[in-house]
């Protein structure tokens, strides 16, 4: 997505503005990420919502530091394009809710500084911020990064209040074993490795998770509203249906092939598509302008190849979810994809030879 | 070039800042990324390949007149893998532990290209004085390279400033060494995308300074042009 063309002004009769902008679609998408953190928020309480709150701020803040360092003159407007809030939002939609201070620092210093700003800005980057953050952030610390806490519900008599929040936020002190639980991804992992066959290691895990009553992300916990927000952005044309069906299809055709092989040892298509980043990621992280391929054929392969990869990455990976990771791999293919799959030049066929047609006599 | 006419000044400035085998040639940044992992690893690497530096360069310069041009790389590659092996087998004899460490990247010293590109660029046009200071400020400019990158990762990584500094250097250097208290280090560092982040922003870091160097420089001359 290029700013500037973007907001260039028509100079002549035959174009109109469509009125869109980098403002608009970014303002969209959050429209659409709404419900899913409100959910989030009601269910994992105040840590949650002060993991947000300081993702987006140091994202925003590492944003204006970088522009004042390359010397942007109008930082007040690339500041506010919505870009580096979008992407705090999505890094913090992806962080156990109950993470510590830091690692939302720390986290918006990654996901702005190295994976955007140093390509050049909104536009420029190779692979998706909120992505190179999220895998950077696990790879470094993968204590913290994988604590998952049970969902306690605002109603709920347990949930811990505004001060006690605030301590947990800014402490960094483990969560009490009590207050943990494994994601699905995570459980299944772990029950294969101590031999145990995963019918029996799973009740009802992936129904649950369609609520989100269960551990994880924001993202993670609530499928059904993230569902619901790609829903959304599908009807404004925000975004095409090519790159998320890819994504789903790439993961649920193998879920599917090697459970109906091995029920024991493989998740079922239920359990891959509704547990994890993965309707997050079809949504709203494959189908980022910037770091996806431009024509809908490109990322169709795109979205097959992550699917296929987060497939792997989960059977077969030391990770339990790899969503991440294969988008991560995907970006850096995206030159390559976009240099195969071209849309076809007027007048001329596939391959680039001029159509025959008769001249006109 | 006569040796009477050599600016060392120039050689040295070169070697260390100007023409730095890291920062500003941008070559031997295989070893650079696999032995940073520490300080001292680096500090042991670097002093290693200053020893094979400084030798290859003054070899170098001594037969340059003798070998034609047609074989003169690999007669030079013969040359420095000599010298790599005996490096590597005094260091397996006494600086074993750091040896294990370093391992194989002691014996890939012989294709590091920044040794035959000092052969090629310097050694075999000037004389043996200016090779061998030459090989000096060069190989030490790349130890300090490996140093400074070796110091950041591991302080990020694992919380540390010259872990076990006195096995390389003797039990008198153990207050070089350093813990943290309380940080247990982001592992990301450790690893290579870690090293290619790291030495990103040390080169952003060399330009800034160069720029303002300049800008510095341009400025005075424009007041003495006043």
């Amino acid at each position: 997505m290029n700013t500037a063309a973007l907001t260039a002004q028509p100079v002549a009769s035959p174009h109109a503005h469509g009125g869109n902008s980098v403002t608009r679609t970014m303002f969209r998408v959050q429209m659409a990420l709404v419900p899913a953190t409100l959910y989030g928020f009601w269910l994992f309480g105040w840590p949650a919502f002060f993991l947000w709150l300081l993702t987006i701020l140091s994202c925003l803040g590492f944003e204006a530091l970088s522009l004042k360092l390359m010397g942007v003159t109008r930082i007040k407007r690339t500041l506010f394009d919505g870009s580096a809030l979008l992407t705090g939002w999505l890094l913090a939609m992806t962080l156990p809710p109950w993470a510590p201070w830091w690692v939302a620092v720390l986290g918006g210093f990654i996901a702005i500084v190295i994976g955007k700003q140093v390509f050049g800005g909104v536009g420029q980057n190779v692979f998706n911020p909120a992505m190179v953050a999220r895998v950077a952030l696990l790879v470094s610390f993968p204590l913290p990064l994988t604590q998952w806490v049970s969902p306690l519900p605002m109603s709920a008599g347990a949930t811990p209040d505004f001060v006690a929040s605030l301590r947990i936020f800014l402490t960094s002190l483990p969560v009490p074993d009590a207050m943990t639980s494994a994601t699905l991804l995570g459980h299944a992992k772990t029950e294969l490795a101590r031999g145990i066959d995963l019918g029996q290691a799973l009740g009802a895990g992936p129904a649950l998770s369609l609520i989100g009553m269960r551990a994880g992300s924001f993202g993670e916990s609530a499928a059904l509203l993230i569902l619901c927000g790609g829903l959304y952005l599908l009807i404004t044309r925000v975004i095409t249906w090519h790159a998320p069906l890819a994504v789903l299809a790439g993961v649920a055709i193998p879920a599917a092939i090697a459970h109906g092989v091995d029920p024991g040892r493989f998740l079922s298509v239920e359990a891959h598509l509704l547990s994890g980043a993965l309707v997050l990621g079809a949504f709203f992280i494959a189908t980022d302008y910037v770091t996806s391929p431009n024509t809908a054929s490109g990322q169709i392969v795109f979205g097959l190849g992550i699917g296929f990869l987060t497939w792997v990455i989960r059977s077969f990976g030391g990770y339990p979810e790899g969503m991440a990771f294969a988008v991560l791999l995907m970006n850096a293919l995206t030159p390559v994809i976009d240099r195969f799959v071209k849309p076809r030049v007027l007048g001329r066929d596939r391959k680039g030879k001029p159509l025959d047609i008769p001249e006109n006599t | 070039m006569s040796d009477t006419g050599t600016n060392y000044g120039e050689i040295v400035k070169n070697g260390l800042w100007e023409q730095n085998v890291v920062f500003a040639q941008m070559l031997a940044l295989c070893p650079l990324m696999a032995v940073t992992t520490s300080g001292t690893n680096g500090l042991g690497m670097g002093l290693a390949t200053t020893a094979v530096l400084v030798c290859a360069n003054v070899l170098v310069s001594l037969i340059r007149q003798v070998v034609s041009a047609q074989v003169r790389i690999p007669v030079f590659i013969v040359l420095i893998a000599t010298l790599v092996t005996i490096v590597d087998m005094a260091m397996n004899a006494w600086l074993h532990e750091l040896y294990k460490v370093l391992g194989l990247f002691i014996a890939l010293i012989v294709v590091n290209c920044a040794i035959l590109g000092r052969s090629e660029s310097f050694a075999v046009k000037n004389g043996v004085a200016a090779s061998a200071v030459d090989g000096l400020a060069m190989g030490l400019g790349f130890t300090g390279a490996l140093v400074l990158l070796g110091l950041v990762r591991e302080f990020l990584g694992s919380g540390t400033l010259f872990a076990q500094a006195s096995q390389l250097l003797g039990p008198a250097f153990s207050f070089l060494e350093v813990k943290i208290p309380g940080y247990g280090g982001a592992l990301l560092m450790i690893l290579p995308p870690g090293a290619f982040a790291a030495l990103g922003f040390l080169l952003a870091g060399k330009r800034l300074i160069d720029r303002r160097l300049a800008e510095r420089e341009a400025a005075r001359a424009a007041v003495a042009a006043a």
